[in-house]
């Protein structure tokens, strides 16, 4: 069954297009990897997708578990189980991680028509994931991702994932600033997330971080479209011959 | 890029569903309109005043006669008629004060009921919590409540009118202590023509058993009001007192002009909070409360005062409260959150004196403009000769909502002792779209996400408010940049 359905899809920024027809198809529990050079539009593709204002979509479709994703507001998409893992994660200073956590929770719970969760309830579900990830406990103590390192930032968004359960899971540049000991723990995160009802997007210059989450396709972006297509082997032959010659190959 | 359109509406929205605009109609006891040596003699005739007092209040209206009105703060309002307002205004049953709650005006507890502070209410709310009320209605106290369980303890808890008849030596060596008549425009007017307003001493060495909390509030239309209250802590006595504000909307600016003079005598500690929310106006500016305001407080040794106050109505706030380091040791803060809207301007901060030897002080100021609005912090630390070992931390923040407001940081330092240590840092940000966003895309509405983005910005001063008012200021600061009530 496809999750996530996109036809065509163009968008732009600053009235500048930089989505030029891309076309996926996701199916619940498929993990697809983007890969492409600085420009090519990763990022792009994963805020128009969150639905982040700024990102104007011109033409094409995007049907996600059968509801037009395009119509919803941004938090709407996340309340659904569409979720952004952030490339950069933001500070908020003096919002204490556990307040957020527990905010963003109850708002995607009510949405859904679930019970709010007390303090103490939501304390015991956190403390079980926490572990489960091997999180310190201290993290969730002080203001949201400030003053975090690039690695505790990245877990962070994996404890996040972890807690509002997404059905379709995007990681913009998960991998980016971490280095390879801390790149392995949130890769074990993400794994440990994998689930038969949960997709997720992997987006990445790198093929390393494909080395830790192994994907079922690998997809190209180059010029804001897909250019090529295949299993993980594509990863690895990008790896060997850049960026270029696929690309070029393609053209 | 520019912040959502949607946000700065749903912020702008906030100040129109004012949820406390209605004016009771009660009938009043009036002086009559304008501001004369007759009016004062009136007042101080009404409520049956020593002579010393009513001296008092002459020789400040004379001298205010000399004075002009200030015109240093960044505030901007058409002139006052001082002559065309009525400086005293009663309910008319006050000749036969009630007794008990059940013989007040019914229509005095329907404001509070609709205020969402009915004293039957608060009567039972205090009770368990231990909250004292002496609810203020327009100028003269209707109801002081837990007096008796006060008075166990020698705390002395009453209107400013009851104790000038009850502990007149108190309110004789201490009033115009801290803050003189002749101090500033509004203070002196304070002073000739004050009303009423909360009195309270505390014993030696007693721990005050509550929180004391009185709930200002301006009803008649053309009243100015002038509140006066006075706060004494002696040696090695502990207090904190609360004050809340509403005001029914009306069209007409109203002016405000209270002195508060707390006195923290040696070893004595004095946690003075305020959450003012009075009618700002209206997204024009039009209406509103003028609020100038003069509040201080002196320490003598080892001494301890604590402002804390979250600002979030009147159309003009004009409000600087501070504290003389009089006393070898003593310590002074202030803990200041400033949300303005619409066209709201604001000019507040404080004044750290600091007289003796090891005086320590703090400010943290929090200021939120939104919509048109100004807001300015103006702050004064000042270091004497004398002060030898003087420390002072100061630390001024900024957040702008939308592109339309401005913040001003207007810091004085003036240091006069070699080893006084006087740290400044300032900071100014607008609310990001990245955090908007972030919020968001974690299911976080927008409007929830602001108070939740608000609320951090302003935590280390909320941290400093009693618990009681903890989660109404929060409340407020959502109600503020919500638009919805609740």
């Amino acid at each position: 069954m496809s999750i996530l359905s996109i036809k065509n899809l163009h968008a732009e920024v600053d009235g500048k297009e930089i989505l030029k027809g891309i076309d996926l198809e996701i199916g619940a529990g498929e993990i697809h990897a983007i890969m492409g050079p600085n420009g090519s539009g990763k990022s792009t593709l994963s805020y128009t997708l969150a639905g982040r204002e700024g990102y104007t979509v011109t033409k094409g479709e995007v049907v996600y578990q059968g509801k037009n994703l395009l119509e919803m507001l941004p938090e709407e998409r996340a309340q659904a189980g569409v979720f952004l893992a952030f490339q950069y994660p933001v500070e908020i200073p003096g919002v204490p991680t556990v307040t957020f956590l527990k905010q963003a929770m109850n708002s995607v719970r009510k949405a859904r028509g679930e019970k709010q969760l007390d303090a103490f309830e939501f304390k015991k579900l956190m403390d079980a994931r926490l572990k489960e990830l091997n999180i310190v406990n201290d993290m969730v103590r002080r203001a949201l991702n400030t003053g975090f390192s690039g690695g505790e930032k990245k877990r962070m968004e994996v404890l996040q994932m972890a807690l509002l359960e997404p059905t379709l899971a995007i990681l913009d540049e998960t991998d980016s600033g971490l280095d390879i000991d801390a790149l392995k723990t949130v890769a074990d995160g993400v794994n440990a997330l994998r689930a038969a009802d949960r997709s997720m997007l992997v987006i990445t210059h790198y093929q390393r971080l494909l080395d830790y989450i192994v994907p079922d396709h690998v997809h190209v972006l180059f010029e804001g479209r897909i250019v090529r297509s295949g299993d993980k082997s594509l990863a690895l032959e990008l790896e060997e011959k850049g960026y270029t010659d696929i690309t070029g190959a393609a053209a | 890029m520019a912040i959502a359109q949607a946000t700065i509406d749903s912020v702008g929205e906030a100040t129109d569903k004012y949820k406390y605009g209605f004016v009771t109609e009660i009938e009043m006891d009036r002086a009559p309109r304008g501001l004369t040596e007759e009016t004062v003699r009136f007042i101080s005739a009404k409520k049956e005043e020593p002579e010393w007092l009513l001296e008092w209040r002459l020789k400040a209206f004379r001298h205010w006669l000399t004075m002009k009105e200030p015109t240093w703060a960044r505030v901007g309002y058409p002139p006052i008629d001082y002559q065309d307002s009525y400086y005293y205004s009663a309910p008319k049953s006050d000749a036969d004060r009630p007794k008990s709650l059940d013989e007040v005006d019914p229509k005095l507890l329907e404001t509070y009921e609709k205020l969402g502070i009915s004293l039957k209410e608060q009567e039972v709310l205090a009770g368990v919590r231990n909250v004292a009320i002496d609810a203020v209605f327009d100028s003269v106290s209707v109801a002081t409540t837990f007096k008796d369980r006060l008075e166990k303890d020698g705390v002395i808890f009453c209107s400013i009118s009851e104790a000038v008849k009850k502990h007149p030596e108190l309110v004789k060596k201490y009033i115009g202590s801290v803050v003189p008549y002749s101090d500033n425009f509004f203070a002196t007017l304070n002073s000739a023509v004050f009303t009423d307003g909360s009195f309270c001493y505390i014993p030696k060495g007693v721990r005050c058993p509550m929180e004391l909390s009185t709930y200002f509030r301006i009803n008649a239309s053309e009243t100015g009001q002038f509140e006066r209250t006075l706060i004494i802590a002696d040696e090695g006595s502990y207090v904190s007192y609360l004050e809340g504000c509403t005001a029914p909307q009306r069209d007409e600016n109203q002016l405000h002009a209270a002195v508060v003079e707390l006195v923290a005598l040696d070893d004595a500690e004095i946690k003075y909070s305020t959450v003012q929310n009075w009618y700002p106006g209206d997204e024009n500016g039009v209406g509103g409360i003028y609020n100038f305001v003069t509040k201080r407080g002196v320490c003598e040794k080892r001494a301890k005062i604590s402002w804390t106050q979250v600002e979030t109505g009147s159309a003009i706030t004009w409000k600087y409260p501070s504290c003389i380091l009089k006393g070898d040791d003593s310590v002074g803060e202030f803990f200041s959150i400033a949300i303005t809207n619409n066209r709201q301007q604001a000019d507040t901060g404080t004044k750290m004196l600091h007289i003796g030897k090891n005086t320590r002080s703090r400010i943290i100021a929090k200021g939120i403009s939104a919509g048109k609005s100004q807001s300015t912090y103006r702050g004064q630390v000042r270091i004497n000769a004398m002060a030898e070992g003087a420390r002072n931390y100061t630390q001024c923040d900024s957040l702008l909502i939308g592109d339309k407001c401005g913040a001003h940081t207007v810091p004085y330092i003036e240091s006069k002792n070699r080893s006084a240590r006087v740290e400044h840092e300032a900071t100014t940000s607008k609310i990001s779209d990245d955090q908007l966003f972030y919020c968001l895309q974690r299911g976080i509405p927008q409007e929830d996400a602001l108070t939740l983005i608000v609320n951090g910005f302003c935590r280390e001063v909320l941290q400093e408010l009693p618990m009681e008012f903890a989660v109404e200021a929060q409340k407020l600061v959502g109600i503020s940049l919500e638009g919805s009530v609740g």
